[in-house]
């Protein structure tokens, strides 16, 4: 076995055994464990751009063992499994910075932290998974060590919550495992290809479809498309870099990203467009952006408001892939990268009001933008992104979107977009209006000291960097490295020629 | 050196090693724990020998005293015995390192725990090598006997009432098995059960003892509605006790029903449709009595009701896909003990720590006890069948027979009972997170009870990886 071979593993590592050490550590080793945790995720980046590299002049990375029967456990990083890690991996540095600074001084930090560890472990080998045998492994192991972040806190509140978690995930998991098993018994192979593999199976279309909706539930859980989405509200209890963990990156985009394996990589795009199972996943994906940004408008809560817009947001993703069209295909993968850094940004401002200033809702937030000025720029520019306004990345991922839906002749797609645009508009610039130009309230519901400066620096660069960096991929959105760019690699392999 | 290693007889070191060592720790019982710990070792290499011997040279036979089969006993070890032997040989060092530290402080339980146990451990790897449908008796009778002294070591009211009725439960399963060697016997003139597999030749004179076999099998493994007898019994004895007896000694005649089932092969469809069936209640009353349990190990001890059920599924689908049906559920099997015993110890730990086992006053006992609670989680998980774990692979199997024929309704029993699997061990956990408004006493619990749960886990859990090279070895052996 040659180094390629053993790369993948050791991308798993970097974040596994990181997460192992930091739960034998006790609590007061702070140092250790942040060396431990920054020495992880940069390792993990260094790895990442030399299998980028690889990937791009035509290196083949894959790691095979055999687990039952006839099935492989299979890593292999290709063009597309790279692009989440690579979203997991940088997200997880920012995150694990914000991290530290939020729990500063908080009890249970060796287990929250190890559990970080493992959570994002879980996401990378489901980015390269090479079969659905291996995606459903990680898909389990991603509810499982989630689990203990969202009871994190230890109330009845989060042990509830942790409930109605589970039920929704470890169904989904169970549909997903349905799906998986009937596709085996009909097939005899799981491996992802380009193109996918059933259609060369010759099955009857009347049963693909049931796997098909077996499957597409499943993940759809995690993706928290309609009716499957009320778990992700309630989740809104954990811990703030939780939130924006599981929001950006981790859970969500993990069923998100199954929609992306399950519609290229088994069944192709052209022949599940060819079975009818596209149109009804991309209305059921339009019904649940316009449901949820119904929902958001409502919420006085800031966390839940954004939950509920996460909710709409992803299945942007959703779409675009299941409007079967490449132009569509590159808007809803590149949103699954420009929503990841739009709704951590937002969700780690969220954590720094909570944190500072003690706002929770939307009603405490007049005049929020003099006391965190930077704060406040940050989360601006993300929902100014979330609405679709140029030069942000959010008008790119929509813009492909709707040009997309225009080429294969889908027009009713354009008045979702514009519509959600709308509802994006209505939850988010009131809330920036009362943070900048409402007076502020005598006294905030719990301040805290950080020294005369807005926050602690640690909570701020977080939020800013990854502002900054949706404000740059939008306005060099066709530069060479961009994620843009990486798309349209990826997107060029899923199409027959 | 080596070729005396090769020469030895390894099948009968594996019986008789257990054996002294239980009669040295019965002599000496000031000693009892370092000759128990040390036999204990000892029995798990002889175990892990034959083993490689079967894996290296295929099936092994062993004639006592060099007289053949009709008239000697002989022993048998094929690739469905070593896989036993390994799992008992896993189970029981994990719970002899655990004992030595639980028992520490009671001298009186010390001295009278490891004759049994090894006594037990004997039994237990003698019947996995008998050739014969007598021996089978003679060690299952054995077996019996020393695990219902096991539950009455802890003393107590409710355990020595669990005990009893255990005791009454596997002497009516022995009895019924009994008068099934002799009508065997009676019919066929020979117990072997090779010859047996010859000149069985149907009918009703096969019928009926293979019938009064499997009913007394089928009462000592504790299948739905046999079950009665055994929550009590497992859930009262001590912690290390419960984790022999849910682990192993169901296992024993779970086993024995498989080499009755492999040896004549019934035909028709009735009865594995019925030992099915009984398996899916099983399943269900179990997992939903687990549910409805306020105290820890009785919740553990109805999952193993559950557990137990899953394993009779295969009966139903093996007509059809008997590789894979079997193989899952040998691998269930085996996961189970590694799991349950695993759960059973950590329980245990639980309990020393709190000094209770109610399950909604854990109180954020994760805090106290990480370790612990990791090594419930990971049993828990491989229990319900969730991947990466040995229960996955097993399950995995069972489903993949039962979709590959159609038959949906096998499947959704089958998926129906991980979800609630999962239910019943999260609701542990969520209570492990959370705190209770009451107060509790705190003890502290040695490293040695925690890290031993936690490596028994992390077995079940690995198993999931070791499928490749375990199956193999049942080849052949499925019919």
């Amino acid at each position: 076995m040659s180094f390629n071979t053993w790369l993948p593993v050791l991308l798993l590592c970097s974040s596994l055994v990181p997460g192992l050490i930091i739960f034998m550590l006790p609590e007061r080793a702070t140092a250790l464990r942040t060396t431990l945790n920054l020495g992880g995720a940069v390792l993990k980046i260094v790895l990442l751009v030399l299998m980028m590299i690889g990937v791009f002049h035509g290196v083949d990375y894959e790691f095979r063992v055999p687990l039952v029967p006839g099935l492989d456990f299979v890593l292999h990083a290709d063009a597309l499994s790279l692009m989440f890690v690579n979203l997991s991996a940088v997200l997880w540095l920012a995150t694990t910075f914000y991290a530290i600074g939020y729990l500063e001084n908080s009890p249970n930090r060796s287990r929250f932290f190890g559990y970080f560890s493992l959570c994002v472990t879980a996401t990378v080998g489901l980015a390269m998974a090479g079969n659905l045998l291996t995606f459903l492994v990680f898909y389990e192991a991603l509810t499982l060590t989630t689990y203990p972040l969202v009871v994190h806190r230890g109330t009845e509140v989060a042990r509830k919550a942790g409930r109605t978690y589970l039920a929704y995930t470890l169904l989904g998991g169970v549909l997903l495992l349905t799906g998986t098993v009937w596709l085996y018994s009909l097939t005899g192979t799981l491996e992802f290809i380009d193109r996918g593999f059933v259609a060369q199976a010759g099955v009857d279309p009347a049963v693909l479809r049931m796997v098909f909706l077996l499957l597409i539930l499943g993940v759809g859980v995690k993706a928290a498309l309609l009716p499957l989405h009320a778990w992700l509200p309630q989740a809104m209890v954990a811990p703030a870099p939780v939130s924006a963990l599981l929001h950006a990156v981790a859970v969500v985009k993990a069923g998100a990203f199954g929609v992306v394996r399950i519609i290229y990589d088994v069944f192709g795009i052209e022949f599940a467009a060819s079975i009818g199972v596209t149109l009804p996943l991309a209305i059921l994906a339009a019904a649940t952006i316009i449901y949820a940004s119904l929902r958001a408008l409502f919420q006085d809560d800031l966390k839940r408001r954004l939950a509920f817009s996460t909710v709409s947001q992803v299945s942007y993703i959703t779409l675009g892939v299941a409007i079967a069209g490449p132009i569509a295909t590159i808007g809803g993968l590149v949103h699954l990268v420009h929503q990841g850094f739009m709704k951590i940004t937002l969700f780690f401002c969220a954590g720094n009001y909570a944190e500072t200033l003690g706002v929770h809702k939307v009603s405490e937030m007049a005049g929020i933008g003099r006391r965190m000025p930077w704060t406040t720029a940050a989360f601006t520019v993300a929902a100014l992104g979330m609405i679709g306004l140029p030069p942000t990345v959010g008008f790119v991922s929509k813009w492909y979107l709707g040009l997309g839906a225009l080429e294969v002749g889908q027009h009713w797609v354009v008045f979702v977009l514009a519509g959600s645009s709308l509802l994006n508009a209505a939850y988010f610039l009131p809330i920036l209006r009362t943070a900048w130009f409402d007076a502020p309230p005598a006294e905030w519901p719990e301040e805290r000291d950080y020294g005369g400066k807005e926050t602690a620096w640690l909570l701020l660069l977080p939020p800013l960097a990854t502002a900054a960096a949706t404000l740059v991929w939008g306005l060099l959105a066709s530069m060479p490295g961009t994620p843009l760019d990486w798309v349209q690699f990826i997107a060029a392999r899923k199409y027959a020629p | 050196m080596s070729e005396w290693l090769a020469g030895a007889p390894w099948m009968m070191l594996a019986i008789m090693l257990p054996l002294s060592g239980a009669l040295v720790a019965f002599l000496l019982p000031r000693h009892s724990a370092l000759v128990g710990l040390g036999a204990s070792l000892l029995t798990a290499c002889a175990a892990l020998v034959v083993m490689l011997q079967v894996a290296a040279d295929g099936r092994q036979a062993y004639r006592l005293g060099g007289w053949p089969a009709p008239l000697g006993i002989e022993l048998v070890a094929d690739g469905l015995s070593v896989l036993m032997l390994a799992m008992t040989a896993v189970v029981g060092v994990a719970v002899s390192v655990y004992a030595r530290v639980y028992l520490a402080d009671s001298p009186d339980k010390v001295r009278r725990f490891w004759p049994l146990w090894l006594f037990l451990w004997a039994a237990l790897n003698a019947l996995f090598q008998a050739g014969d449908a007598f021996n089978l008796y003679v060690t299952l009778e054995l077996m019996g006997l020393s695990a219902v002294a096991l539950v009455a070591l802890s003393g107590s009211g409710p355990a020595l009432w669990g005990a009893m009725r255990y005791l009454l439960v596997s002497l009516l399963g022995s009895l019924s098995y009994l008068v099934g060697v002799a009508l065997l016997y009676h019919a066929y003139g020979t117990l072997d059960l090779a010859l047996l597999s010859e000149r069985a030749d149907g009918g009703l004179q096969l019928a009926v003892p293979l019938g009064a076999m499997i009913a007394g099998l089928l009462l000592k493994t504790g299948l739905f509605p046999f079950h009665v007898w055994l929550p009590p019994a497992h859930g009262s004895a001590r912690a290390p006790v419960s984790a022999l007896l849910s682990g192993l000694v169901v296992k024993a005649s779970f086993y024995l029903l498989l080499r009755l089932w492999f040896t004549f092969t019934p035909e028709g469809q009735g009865v594995p449709l019925l030992l099915g069936s009984l398996g899916a209640a099983a399943i269900f009353w179990g997992s939903i009595q687990a549910l409805r349990q306020k105290r820890l190990k009785l919740l553990v001890a109805y999952s193993t009701v559950a557990q137990l059920g899953y394993l009779f599924i295969a009966f139903p689908l093996a007509e059809l896909e008997p590789a894979l049906a079997w193989s899952g559920s040998v691998y269930l099997a085996l996961s189970h003990a590694m799991a349950k015993g695993a759960m059973f110890l950590a329980a245990g730990s639980i309990m020393t720590q709190g000094g209770h086992d109610e399950i909604d006053e854990l109180d954020r006992v994760v805090e106290r006890m990480p370790l612990t609670l990791a090594a419930f989680a990971l049993a828990g998980i491989s229990l319900a069948g969730l991947p990466p774990s040995g229960g996955f692979v097993g399950k995995w199997m069972l489903l993949q027979a039962a979709m590959t024929q159609g038959s949906w309704f096998w499947a959704l029993v089958i998926i129906v009972g991980g979800l609630l699997t999962a239910t019943y061990v999260f609701r542990v956990l969520g209570f492990a997170f959370t705190k209770s408004p009451h107060e509790h006493e705190r003890h502290d619990v040695p490293a040695t009870m925690e890290w031993t749960a936690l490596v028994l886990a992390l077995g079940a859990v690995l198993l999931g990886f070791a499928a490749p090279w375990a199956l193999p070895l049942l080849e052949g052996v499925l019919p």
